[in-house]
């Protein structure tokens, strides 16, 4: 089970959040001016990384609160 | 190597059982290859295979970092089926299960296929409907799958609880006859042992670290074990995908997360079917040993962990209760997660790559393990001929920019 620090909560169960997977990817301004590759690009690839993550939770059964954390994906580890 | 016979196993008997040679060479490796293959699980094991008993292509290496078949290939719950609801599923999954049939002949090795059948229950209205779309379905495609009332599920899997009141009745279910369990380490072992045979290296140990490249082609493999020429490289990784193919300059549609399985103590035989439900998540069978191995589904989170989260596990058994009372008392012996590479449209990658003579296998998610017999037979081809097999061609890795996705997800729920 992961305690998750949620900013507004503290630690709290994981039970209580959504993934919401990697963080900063942003919207392209203009989709339509996008070739496919570059869309393609935007919806389906991610980094996938093995170490430091930063990415997304939602503490749903919570506050609510959307927020980013960065996460070992070998150990589970929250690092700030 | 000693081959597998009524004979040989009694003049061994007769012999004390000391006669027995390895089953296959742990090999040192050589300075190039025709072909390299990265990963020594059950699908890279059983490309190395094909390449040299189809192809005639022998100067293959299959590099493990571990020990062969000790990653997702010795981690899964076994299960065999090929009841897909997509023309591409159908065919390639159908294609792995027509060659399970006849493995161990094949193979000179008992890989313990049984054909136990696979029950799918449905447990509400919306379940029933799209459980009869999936058995039409399938027909059409020349898949064996059943529509089962109730009274003929309960006939079929007596322990099933399919009473009105359960607490998710059971409305009907699909059955798939030819569907069932085999023995995951003797499917490793097994295509080691054939590959080896025809003069395949499997080289354990040997983890990849880099690629060497000239223009648009890999000409070498760095190594924990030194560098080793390719003149074709096949990668399948699983959940190091993403990995392995930054190390080449590739980027992958995939995230790896943990998909867990656990075992109950070994009991006398109580279930001789596998079955599933999507609805409220678990699925079970019986093992040899008597052990019921249980699976659901993954954690939502990226991990390269192998460990799973509790919440998953307690979620799983109150499903299996709710199906099976019967199973209240038993106590769970242990459990384990592997790592499992999972594509936006939960269809596996079998593809081509920017780099001229480098291939990838990889994108199989939950559901790896019922395809390798298939997987590792169109992969060779793709990798033999340069050009993709057919059943492979729709798993290509340009169907996410053309966007002709096989979304296997919507249609299977949520198990695979």
């Amino acid at each position: 089970m992961l305690l998750i620090p949620c900013p507004h909560c503290g630690l709290r169960d994981q039970i209580e959040f959504r993934s919401g997977g990697e963080s900063d990817r942003a919207r392209p301004a203009d989709p339509s001016g996008l070739n496919e590759a570059d869309w393609a690009e935007y919806l389906f690839l991610r980094r996938n990384e093995k170490g430091l993550h930063r990415e997304r939770w939602n503490h749903a059964s919570g506050c609510g609160k959307w927020f980013t954390l960065t996460r070992d994906t070998r150990t589970h580890r929250f690092v700030s | 190597m000693n081959r597998f016979s009524a004979f040989s196993l009694l003049k061994e008997g007769f012999n004390g059982h000391r006669g027995w040679a390895r089953q296959w060479r742990d090999a040192v490796p050589k300075a190039r290859y025709d072909v390299v293959i990265i990963g020594g699980g059950g699908h890279g094991l059983a490309t190395a295979y094909y390449l040299a008993k189809q192809h005639g292509i022998t100067k293959v290496a299959v590099l493990e970092k571990g020990w062969i078949g000790g990653g997702n290939t010795g981690r899964n719950t076994t299960i065999v089926r090929s009841n897909y609801l997509w023309d591409e599923s159908a065919r390639l999954y159908d294609h792995a299960l027509k060659l399970w049939e006849g493995l161990s002949d094949d193979l000179n090795y008992n890989v313990m296929f049984s054909q136990r059948g696979v029950l799918n229950l449905a447990h509400n209205l919306g379940d029933m409907r799209e459980a009869k779309r999936r058995v039409n379905a399938l027909r059409l495609n020349g898949v064996d799958s059943e529509w089962l009332e109730p009274a003929a599920v309960t006939k079929f899997c007596p322990p099933l609880d399919i009473s009105r009141d359960a607490r998710y009745p059971v409305m009907g279910a699909t059955l798939q006859r030819r569907a069932g369990t085999a023995r995951h380490d003797a499917v490793a072992w097994g295509y080691a042992r054939a590959a080896s045979a025809l003069g395949v290296d499997i080289i354990q140990n040997c983890e990849v670290t880099g690629f060497a490249r000239h223009g648009g082609a890999i000409t070498a493999i760095e190594t924990s074990r030194g560098r080793i020429g390719a003149g074709k490289v096949g990668m399948v990784v699983a959940g190091h995908s993403s990995v392995v193919a930054e190390m080449a300059g590739l980027r992958l549609p995939v995230e790896s997360h943990t998909l867990q399985a656990l075992v109950s103590e070994p009991i006398k035989p109580v279930l001789d079917c596998v079955v599933m439900s999507n609805a409220v998540h678990v699925y079970v069978s019986q093992s040899d040993k008597g052990e019921l191995v249980i699976g659901a589904g993954i954690d939502e989170y990226l991990s390269y962990s192998q460990r799973g989260s509790f919440p998953v596990i307690e979620h799983q058994m109150g499903a299996l209760l709710a199906l099976f009372p019967t199973f209240s008392r038993l106590r769970m012996l242990r459990s384990w997660g592997g790592t499992v590479d999972i594509c936006p449209d939960a269809s596996p990658i079998i593809s081509k790559t920017p780099l001229d003579n480098l291939f990838i296998n990889c994108g199989w998610g939950t559901g790896g393990f019922k395809a390798t017999p298939g997987s590792g037979h169109v992969f060779a081809h793709t990798i033999a001929r340069g050009e993709p097999h057919p059943i492979a061609a729709p798993f290509a890795l340009d169907r996410f920019v053309t966007g002709r996705l096989i979304d296997e997800h919507g249609a299977a729920a949520v198990a695979h």
